[in-house]
Parts: structure tokens; sequence; C-alpha cells
């Protein structure tokens, strides 16, 4: 083994500043024609939503004690928001998957673009699609009786908050996929990782019904403090939670929940994006 | 260093398999370079390192002067990949593919989809160019394939099995636009496992088995590597196949090679073809055997390969009995890497 070879390439951080964000939007462009034409895949990922919101609406909520001045589905679809954006998210995987597996990532590795614009092609194409997703859900939520309460900033808010959610678990996905590599795979871990999170957590039932030892865990839950953020800027006040857990900073004020959800997502960004960029970069 | 492509001692291993074991290779500025061999022969891995897609275990490659390590980045800039390394996304159209990859090579907009028209229109694609590539037929796509490798209009141009899996004419189609490209003066290396490929396209040719060039020149100078003509027998009875070949022990220079199934014999004759035809007849016609058919052949690349691949082969059983077999193997169930 010669040890000039096996030294990385040499990174020009010229061409990556110049050209990271233009390549990535390139690669988005693409990944957006491609949804254009197979639209069914929209159909597809709005179907799931659709079922959570019939069955915990109705089969559920006769069962599930809300905070007081809530009915359930006010409670609810704050929560759906929240897990469809997560569940969105396993797109990126797929669909880097599929690129591998397709030989397009060797096309774009043996180009001059920068290594981190597949991913940001990637996951800023699936923000837009959780977009249009997001927006279909809430009419979902409007058939069943779910009405946003905080003024139009409180829902344009929350519907920031879901998106910047998705794209974490996009960068997430991202590296989940660049992993296991194959489509099937892929879905079977994102899927046993991300039900977990997202059930013990307060998206869809409150925290207080759950099994004791179970609590600290499901109020530590970054999915429990999203969810309730996007609760109370969907409701305002009426939906703060009560919360027993002690965080340094309360989670009992949307201030508090505000920060805390720009903790987990800033956080998570700044450990999956370049870990995810530099899995690419190895790729063979 | 002065060819456009240069390799020397390049390795490179997939956890125990030693898929290059020290490739040594000097392409001139300019022509067009044949990688000719079987499956898992390492050519594909080749090209990956080349095209700066697998980092080497050892040795070192450039290419248009640019180490393929150390001066990845720039290189990217110079090269165009097209083949199994590559792909068309098939839910754009053929247009949008081409303005994409050109967009990537950093061109500007209207200047990418100006070139997109262009290159479309001399791959016989301008009016398939607004359908979506995956209503392509085969060549087609293959066609789009390698032309969007010249978007950039790189110094070199990798083609890692361009015609694998394509019909007869769409073969013949795309060997037309390969040569078109040598004229222009591109700098082209092929992989190919057909023979007649490598011998169609390309100046100079390597012969490459289990990670080493095992033969490297023209094809007229590996054809004389083996020495003079070949004598081809083909038999009615293809279960006479044996008798036929006890028959002409001793006819020829070297050992005949037997294809059991198309009924076919094949032996080398040096210079001495006319005198090895008659010997040949006359014994068989003494066995009362049958043919169907007989002839003194100049030796094509598949006489060759046969020849230099099974030397090789043989010595490596020699030396290293079953290793050798089970890596052929597992190299074989690697496809995609190796």
């Amino acid at each position: 083994m010669s040890t000039a070879i096996s030294a990385p390439p040499g990174v020009r951080p010229g061409g990556r500043i110049r050209y990271g964000f233009s390549d990535g939007m390139v690669v988005m462009r693409r990944n957006l024609l491609q949804l254009s034409r197979i639209p069914t895949v929209l159909v597809f990922e709005l179907v799931q939503p659709i079922m959570f919101v019939l069955l915990f609406r109705f089969v559920f909520a006769g069962n599930i004690i809300t905070p007081p001045g809530m009915t359930y589905v006010m409670y609810l679809m704050p929560g759906i928001f929240t897990q469809n954006a997560i569940f969105g998210s396993t797109t990126t995987a797929i669909g880097l998957a599929e690129d591998m597996k397709k030989g397009l990532l060797d096309r774009f590795r043996s180009l001059p673009m920068a290594r981190s614009a597949v991913l940001v092609g990637r996951t800023t194409s699936d923000l837009a699609k959780n977009l249009i997703l997001v927006l279909l859900v809430i009419g979902v939520g409007y058939l069943v009786n779910f009405r946003f309460q905080n003024g139009l900033v409180g829902a344009v808010a929350m519907i920031l908050l879901v998106l910047a959610v998705g794209f974490v678990f996009s960068w997430i996905s991202a590296t989940v996929g660049l992993a296991i590599k194959e489509v099937e795979g892929v879905q079977a871990a994102m899927f046993t990782g991300i039900f977990p999170i997202v059930f013990i957590s307060s998206a869809l039932v409150p925290v207080q019904g759950m099994v004791s030892w179970i609590q600290p865990v499901a109020e530590r839950n970054p999915v429990t403090i999203w969810a309730n953020c996007a609760r109370v800027l969907a409701l305002g006040n009426v939906a703060l939670p009560t919360d027993r857990a002690t965080h340094t900073i309360p989670t009992t004020s949307l201030e508090g929940l505000l920060a805390w959800s720009a903790i987990w997502i800033l956080g998570l960004l700044i450990v999956f994006v370049p870990v995810s960029i530099r899995m690419y970069r190895k790729l063979t | 260093m002065a060819g456009a492509i240069v390799a020397e001692g390049l390795r490179k291993n997939f956890g125990s398999v030693e898929a290059l074991r020290g490739i040594d290779l000097d392409v001139a500025s300019g022509t067009v370079f044949g990688f000719l061999g079987p499956n898992g022969a390492g050519k594909t891995t080749a090209v990956r390192i080349f095209t700066t897609l697998l980092l080497p275990d050892g040795g070192r490659a450039e290419v248009v002067g640019l180490d393929v390590v150390r001066d990845a980045e720039a290189l990217r800039a110079r090269i165009g990949l097209a083949g199994q390394s590559a792909a068309v996304d098939e839910n754009l159209t053929g247009l949008e593919n081409i303005e994409m990859v050109g967009r990537l090579y950093h061109l500007p907009a209207a200047e990418a989809r100006r070139r997109a028209g262009e290159i479309l229109e001399r791959f016989g694609l301008a009016e398939a160019g607004d359908r979506q590539a995956k209503t392509y037929s085969g060549g087609m796509r293959r066609r789009l394939d390698v032309a969007a490798s010249l978007v950039a209009r790189p110094d070199v141009l990798f083609l890692d099995e361009p015609t694998t899996g394509l019909d007869p004419r769409s073969r013949i189609d795309l060997w037309a636009m390969i040569r078109e490209l040598v004229h222009e003066g591109k700098t082209i290396l092929l992989t190919t496992q057909y023979l007649e490929e490598a011998d169609n396209l390309a100046d100079r040719i390597a012969v490459v088995d289990l990670g080493t060039i095992i033969a490297e020149g023209t094809a007229d100078e590996l054809k004389d590597q083996i020495g003079g003509e070949v004598l081809e027998l083909h038999v009615k009875d293809p279960a006479q196949i044996s008798q036929v070949g006890q028959a002409l022990s001793g006819v020829g220079i070297g050992e005949p090679s037997i294809d059991q199934e198309a009924g076919k014999i094949r032996i080398p004759v040096g210079a001495d073809g006319p005198a090895a035809l008659l010997d040949s007849v006359r014994r068989i016609d003494d066995m009362k055997l049958a043919l169907e058919d007989i002839a003194l052949h100049r030796p094509t690349l598949d006489d060759v390969f046969l020849s230099l691949t099974g030397h090789a082969a043989e010595e490596e059983q020699e030396e290293q009995a079953s290793s050798g077999r089970r890596k052929r193997g597992r190299r074989q169930g690697q496809r995609r890497d190796a």
C-alpha cells in the first residue's frame, strides 16, 4: 500500500463554496422534475397520514383523554403534521438508494460538482415535497373539523416548524440510505427506527396516559417537543403542555418550546449533515 | 508521465479479493485504448479508479497529467464517463438529462441547453429529445449515456462496456459514433468483453485477466503473438468431437481448443497452414469421421484471448491451486464492484 495514494482527495474549498449551492439546486430541480413525472408517489404518501387521521380521529379518539379545553382532533392534527413530516423523510433514503442502484450516483460522483450537491438536492426537493404534503394533510384535517386557532402567523410558523423537522429527518434518512444502500433495507430500517421515536412522544396521544417509567423518555423525546410546539403555534396557549420533566429551559412556555425545538433541529443538522456528506464522499 | 492516461503499479483490493494486482498503462493522447477481458477481470475497477469513483490501494494513476487521488476535483472537469458505471435518469427527457449533466460540469444554463440540443442532434436523438428516457430503446439509452458524457467536451472519455447488451445494429451505430470521436482527437479508454469490438475500435489493446494485464499491443501484434494461422474444424456430429480431437493430435503447433457445444475445434498451425489442412482431412477421412466445415483462418482476437488466458489460468492453478479458482468465482459474484 502506497501512503501517498491512500490519502483522501484534496478538497478545493473555493470550488465547494462557489458551486455547493448551485449544484444542489440543479439536482433539486431534477428530483422535482422526477416527482412531477410520477405524481402517484405523492398519492401513496398521502394514504398513510389519511389513515392515521381516520384511525385516531374515529377509532381511538373516544379512549384518549385530552388536556382540558381541547377536542382530540385539535390535539391530534398538529401531531399528525409533525409525524407526517418525519415519515415523509424516508423518501430521502429511498431516492438515494435508487440513484445508487441505477448508477446515477456514479455519474454524479464522476462530475466536477460539489460533493454536497446530491444530498442538498435530495433533502431540499424532499422539503418541497413535504410542503405539498403538509398542505394536503392540513386539508384533510379541515375535513375532519380541525381548525387553526392562533391566526395566520401561528399557522405559518407551525408549517415552517414541521418542515424544519422533516428537513432534519431527511438528513438522518440520507445517512441511513447511504449506509444501507438498498431500497428495501432502507424502508425497513427507517420504519423500525422512526416508529418508536414517533409513538413514544406526544405526537398522537398525551404523555400523561403513558406508563410512568416511559413518561420521562417521552417528555425528553424531541418529537414531543416539536409536536407540543406545533400544537401551541397552531392552537395558542390553550395547548401549552403541563410538562413535569425538568428541562434546563422550561418547556411549558412557547418560548421554551421554540428554543428547544431549535436546539434539537440545529443539533441534529450539525451532526448529520457532515456525517452524510462524508459518507457520500467515501462511497465506492 | 506523458500519456493521456497513465498507471503505474495500480492496485485495488476488495477485502481479500485482489481486483487489480498492479496495472501499468500508458495511453497516448488522441488514441483509443481497449481494455479487453472477461467479467471480473478488473476492467471496471480500473475505470472507476481513473474516474475518481474509487481510491486505489497502491500505485498511482494520472489522467491528463492530473493525479486521480490528489487532483481528483480538477480531474473530474476534464473527463467523461459512460457505460455500465454511469447512467441516465429515465424519468427525465433526453434533453433534460444532458442539460443537467452540462450544468453539473458548470456550464452556464443557456450554453448547457444549446450543447444538449447539438449533441442530441449528432447522436440521432433530436426527435426523441423531448421524450422521457424510459421510453428509449436500449441502444438509444446507451447513445444518450455517451452523449451526456460528452457535453463538457472532455479531453478523455471512459466508456465502460458501452455496447454490452445491445443488439448488433445498435452496436454498429455506437461504434460509428465512437470512431467519429476519435477523429476529433479525443483519448478514449474503452472496456469490453467483445474481442471484435476492441479489434474494430482500439489502436492498442490490453488483455486483462484476474487483475493483471497479460498482454498488450496492437490487434495485429497480439495476433502475431500466437503466430500464423488457425485451422478451424466444425464436426458434423458433436458426439464425435473427442474422436476428431484425438485423430488430430500432433497436427499444428499448439494445443487445440475444443468447443464442445459449438462442435468446433481450433488449432494454431503456424505458417504451415495448407499442409496441416491436408493432413487433417486425410486423418479424418481415414477414421471415417464427418465434418461440417473446415477452414484456415488468420487468427482472431478470440484465439489470442483463449491462448493467453488459458495459459495464465493454468499457471495460476499450479501455483496456488484452489485459491485462484475461489477468487475468480468470488469476483464474478461481486460484479458491481469489479
